[in-house]
């Protein structure tokens, strides 16, 4: 008597798929691995077709932006609000919350960061910093609050909800930056005034950009994951997000696992657009983030919800942005290639993740009609 | 206003509104059967470039329309591959698709931008497109727009009288109950799946053949995301998505127009209004309790597993 | 296993760190400013692929250009849709370590980043575009294409029947404003019954929103568009509405043979030839360069033959007057949409001026957003 369930995959191929009596930890760990080398293989042919040696593109994207350590530094400012957003998007995800809304989460963070930054343009005191990184990180919180709202409220989909906001939070941007916030001596272009340096994130070093919201991120991390794994609320989110209805029968509170999920991640994506602004950037300007909300989701899956796996996911996605500009410069090939790659890599992750909760095994040609006819009646 | 003027803005109305209506009944099927795909940028994206890119080869529109329409189906049949038969999360998978579908139509498409083609022209309906203002706006457009009408009156149809769209609903529903009664989960969503998908590829088409006939990279601007919002604000029902794509396309001129008088609203605040407006109707759709139950699908975004 | 990968991943950063030798900032040091050198690297960041009809594609053509007219003593590279932003200072920098001689910007956004790694690499030479902020090795330019939009803006008055003409444009900041005025003043030269109308995508970039800006513009009356936006959707539009159209950045007539009147186009090659010469002489020195029509920054795209004969004589004739600097597009008297006169009679508007423009002249009807 087979566990196994005939699914579209029989179609194609003369297997079978079978749930595993528990998930398979060697899969959970090999599956990331899995997927990187069957990206990098596909990357190898994509690059053959373009006529292109595979090993230098593939060293061009990969190790080369790495070979100093200006990259590594850069790397790390990648890293980071990568790494913000991931820890609060985990939070949500282990509760099956479907957060896509830190990308909009992010721009607020900035847009508010960046509004009370602007409030201290003539200080040079260096507490000027915690006013702003709060303002950040309560406007982050505030944009999540509205999606928990909505969730808890009014029993919308925050799949839905989060997009729309993101959108909007984008355009909320482009005005103030356009309008309210424009410099007055920057000759009417849709930028805002720069930051005085105090209000500037210290640097971990002179010479390069990396500043300390590596650290945010780092702790952020460390924080999150003692939450998730040793406290009750975070017991409570892992319970949530396993089996609702065992949660509602314990007594859990559904909606305030809710709110407290998507405020912690709000503020996370808050924290990480005001430190972009008041980092790299140094100014409010209409594009802040290259799309690290949605990478963050990419983050959270390639690094299976694991604390080091989230790190090693941030740097990996990471190192896709360098890659493509690197190869860009040395070998002139398109800019297509990061979106292409992070797709690809996502796409197999996804397909080899089937093998952690279950087997594919092969279907013998005498026990065809007799599975059919279990499968039938297990329906 | 006068009259004259009115037809006109009806008549762009209906061209602007084209892409959203066709996505949103596309992914509105999807939906229905219980799988979110969110990959609509990226199918568009993909429909829009091999439809440009076969136009430019061949030089035929009907062939290139077709491809169009199978480069979306192809994307989507990967998306349902993974999300159906390997029972991965449908959401990762849509933004995985929206990514890789942009890296790869501009990957593609590179050679090809800045080349221009002539675009589908309009067809006038004979007779119908000479009544006054109706025949104008309705009968005067190209054949794509009369696709999407009879495309819509098909999704209309299949919902309201068909077995099969009842079976789709079903399983959007309760998959689990489905199964009992002999439907095949799979076999209904992989059919809606690629259903969106070859509507999709079809909207992107449109886009690069019809409506702006040339290929630039990310050339959709976000319609995807409009017309996935459309979907929730016509509450999973054909008639409202013709209903509120128009309605988004409305928007979107008269705002263009009302430039300069004292209707005037910053632009920006504007490009809001879509999503506000989403907003606003989740909002008075979900707390009707018994309203959400009858339109959202319950397994939307579930993927199915049989209990074992 | 997770040690071991931790392991893993470790030893891939040791392996990674100890394969680096040097930090490539040395390239930057041998290049001297005194010396004539034998060849040089240029590098190009642009903010849009270059396969666009606009922008950016002009820069590149310039690029092709240098390449062409120096052979082996240029060697050129390029990152195309780089985002302004925290990555900019990256891609500059990288570039900046990676031995280049001479570096462009090509948007106004790179501005802050451009002057960041200046500051580090001070053996490097930049320059910026669109930008006001100079340093001791970074040099800023722009090229004054309303001096051609005021050309087209003659033939636009002469063209339109309707008297109304129709401008797309993307955002109200003052090198678009400034191109409207300059378009506006040509068209009431010539027709001072015709107003030209303003419609804003905000986009730089979306051919739909184009397309259907271009048509609302078309349903109040205007039979002549023109646009500061960078696809050829608008040119496409007037040619399917049987109207006419004049575009921008690069010549667009293959998108409506009939349509296209002519383009307002940039030319940047002379003046990047100019620049690299400078750095192999040894003589570049940092600029706040403004180039027009004088210099071949700006031109017009061959003019339809449709155009009356006087009218492309007159255009030749105004080309001529600015090109030898006894014309100035913004020559007094100017007045704005209120009548009041802003330049005297007598009086040209300053460049300063012009680079904050933020006023409609009389002609342009709407009012100027202020966001």
């Amino acid at each position: 008597m087979s566990n196994a369930f005939s699914s579209s995959l029989e179609f194609i191929f003369p297997f079978k798929i079978e749930k595993r009596p528990s998930d398979s930890k060697l899969m959970s760990y090999l599956s990331p691995l899995i997927a990187i080398l069957f990206t990098l293989i596909s990357g190898a042919f994509l690059f053959l077709s373009l006529g292109v040696d595979p090993s230098t593109a593939l060293y061009t994207f990969f190790i080369m932006p790495l070979t100093d350590v200006y990259g590594w530094t850069e790397l790390g400012i990648k890293v980071a609000p990568l790494l913000l957003c991931a820890t609060g998007l985990t939070l949500c995800f282990k509760a099956k919350i479907w957060n896509i809304g830190a990308e909009g989460q992010f721009i607020m963070g900035a847009l508010g960061g960046g509004a009370m930054a602007l409030q201290f343009l003539e200080s040079d005191s260096s507490w000027v910093l915690i006013p702003i990184l709060i303002a950040g990180m309560l406007s982050g919180l505030a944009w999540a609050g509205l999606a928990a709202l909505l969730k808890t409220h009014f029993k919308a989909n925050e799949i839905l909800t989060t997009i729309m906001l993101n959108y909007i939070a984008l355009n909320a941007l482009l005005y103030f930056v356009h309008g309210p916030l424009k410099d007055p001596n920057g000759f009417n272009f849709p930028q805002s005034a720069l930051f005085s340096d105090s209000s500037l994130l210290p640097l971990l070093s002179a010479d390069y950009r990396l500043n300390i919201s590596l650290l945010f991120g780092l702790f952020a991390l460390v924080v999150i994951w003692a939450l998730m794994s040793r406290s009750w609320i975070g017991y409570q989110i892992n319970v949530l997000g396993e089996d609702s209805a065992a949660a509602r029968y314990a007594g859990f509170k559904e909606k305030t696992l809710t709110w407290f999920a998507l405020l912690t991640c709000g503020a996370l994506a808050g924290l990480a657009g005001v430190s972009e602004v008041t980092g790299p950037v140094g100014q409010l300007i209409p594009h802040v983030s290259p799309g690290y909300g949605y990478a963050a989701i990419i983050v959270v899956f390639l690094g299976r919800m694991q604390p080091v796996g989230i790190l090693l996911a941030s740097m990996l996605l990471a190192l896709t942005y360098m890659g493509g500009e690197m190869v860009q410069m040395e070998m002139t090939l398109p800019k297509s290639l990061t979106g292409l790659f992070q797709g690809m890599l996502l796409f197999f992750l996804l397909a080899t993740d089937l093998l952690i909760s279950y087997r594919i095994i092969r279907i013998k040609k005498s026990n065809v009609p007799s599975d059919n006819a279990i499968t039938v009646s297990q329906g | 206003m006068d009259i004259e003027l009115i037809t006109n803005i009806l008549y762009a109305t209906i061209r602007t509104g084209t892409p959203l209506i066709l996505i949103a009944l596309g992914e509105m099927v999807c939906e229905k059967s219980g799988v979110l795909n969110l990959g609509q940028e990226g199918m568009m994206l993909m429909g829009a470039v091999v439809g440009f890119m076969a136009a430019v080869t061949t030089g035929n529109l009907y062939l290139a329309v077709l491809a169009a329409v199978v480069a979306g189906i192809l994307m989507s049949a990967l998306f349902g591959f993974i999300s159906i038969s390997l029972v991965s999360n449908q959401v990762a998978t849509g933004l995985a698709l929206t990514i890789f579908g942009g890296g790869l139509s501009a990957f593609l498409g590179a050679s090809y931008v800045g080349m221009g083609i002539d675009g589908v022209q309009p067809m006038f309906i004979p007779l119908l497109s000479d009544i006054p203002v109706i025949g104008k706006i309705l009968f005067q457009q190209d054949p794509l727009v009369y696709l999407s009408f009879a495309l819509f009156g098909l999704v209309y149809w299949v919902f309201k009288c068909t077995r099969v769209g009842l079976n789709i609903r079903a399983v959007g529903e309760n998959p689990e109950a489905a199964n009992a009664m002999g439907i095949n989960v799979h076999a209904v969503r992989y059919m809606c799946v690629i259903f969106g998908g070859a509507m999709t590829g079809l909207a992107g088409g449109y886009l690069s053949l019809a409506y702006t006939p040339l290929w630039s990279e990310g050339m959709t601007a976000g319609k995807g995301w409009i017309a996935l919002s459309l979907v929730v604000f016509a509450s999973w029902k054909a008639e409202r998505i013709m209903l509120g794509a128009y309605l988004f396309g409305a928007a979107s001129i008269m705002h263009l127009i009302l430039q300069g008088t004292r209707f005037e609203i910053a632009p920006n605040l504007l490009a809001m209004l879509p999503y506000v407006a989403t907003i606003l109707v989740l909002v008075f759709l979900s707390s009707n309790h018994a309203k959400t139950k009858l339109n959202t699908p319950m397994s939307l975004g579930v993927p199915y597993r049989p209990q074992l | 296993m997770k040690f071991v990968k931790t392991l893993l991943a470790a030893s891939a950063m040791m392996a990674a760190i100890s394969g680096c030798s040097d930090s490539g900032t040395e390239e930057a040091v041998t290049a001297s400013p005194a010396i004539t050198k034998d060849s040089v690297k240029v590098g190009f960041v642009y903010v849009s692929p270059t396969g666009d009809a606009g922008w950016t594609h002009s820069h590149d053509q310039a690029r092709k250009y240098v390449e062409a007219q120096l052979g082996d003593k240029v060697e050129t590279t390029y990152v195309e849709s780089v985002p302004e932003g925290a990555d900019a200072e990256r891609v500059i920098r990288n570039m900046a370590s990676n031995g280049h001689d001479l570096i462009f910007t090509t948007s106004f956004g790179y501005m802050n980043p451009t002057l960041k790694v200046a500051a580090r690499f001070p053996d490097v030479k930049f320059e910026h575009a669109s930008g006001y902020k100079q340093a001791e090795n970074v040099g800023s330019y722009f090229s004054r294409p309303y001096q051609g939009r005021y050309l087209s803006g003659l033939i636009a008055g002469k063209t339109t029947k309707t008297n109304v003409i129709g401008y797309v444009a993307a955002f109200p900041i003052p090198e678009v404003v400034r191109g409207i005025n300059a378009f506006t003043k040509g068209v009431r030269e010539v027709n001072p019954n015709a107003e030209v109308k303003v419609v804003w995508v905000s986009t730089w970039f979306d051919p739909a929103k184009e397309r259907e800006a271009a048509e609302t513009l078309i349903l109040q009356n205007a039979d002549v568009l023109t646009q500061h936006t960078d696809s050829a959707a608008v040119i496409q539009t007037a040619e399917a509405k049987g109207v006419h159209a004049i575009g921008y950045h690069s010549d667009m007539s293959e998108y409506g043979q009939k349509a296209h009147l002519t383009s307002v186009v940039h030319n940047w090659g002379p003046l990047y030839l100019e620049k690299v010469k400078s750095v192999i002489n040894g003589t570049w020195k940092k600029d706040n360069l403004w180039i027009g029509i004088a210099e071949g920054a700006t031109d017009l795209a061959p003019l339809n033959d449709s155009i009356p004969a006087d009218v492309k004589a007159l255009v030749a004739e105004k080309k001529a007057a600015i090109k030898a600097g006894s014309f100035h597009v913004f020559n007094g008297p100017v007045k704005d949409q209120s009548g009041a006169v802003k330049v005297a009679e007598g009086a040209t508007m300053s460049d300063g001026d012009l680079q904050g423009f933020n006023w409609y002249v009389e002609g342009v009807s709407g009012t100027l957003p202020k966001s």
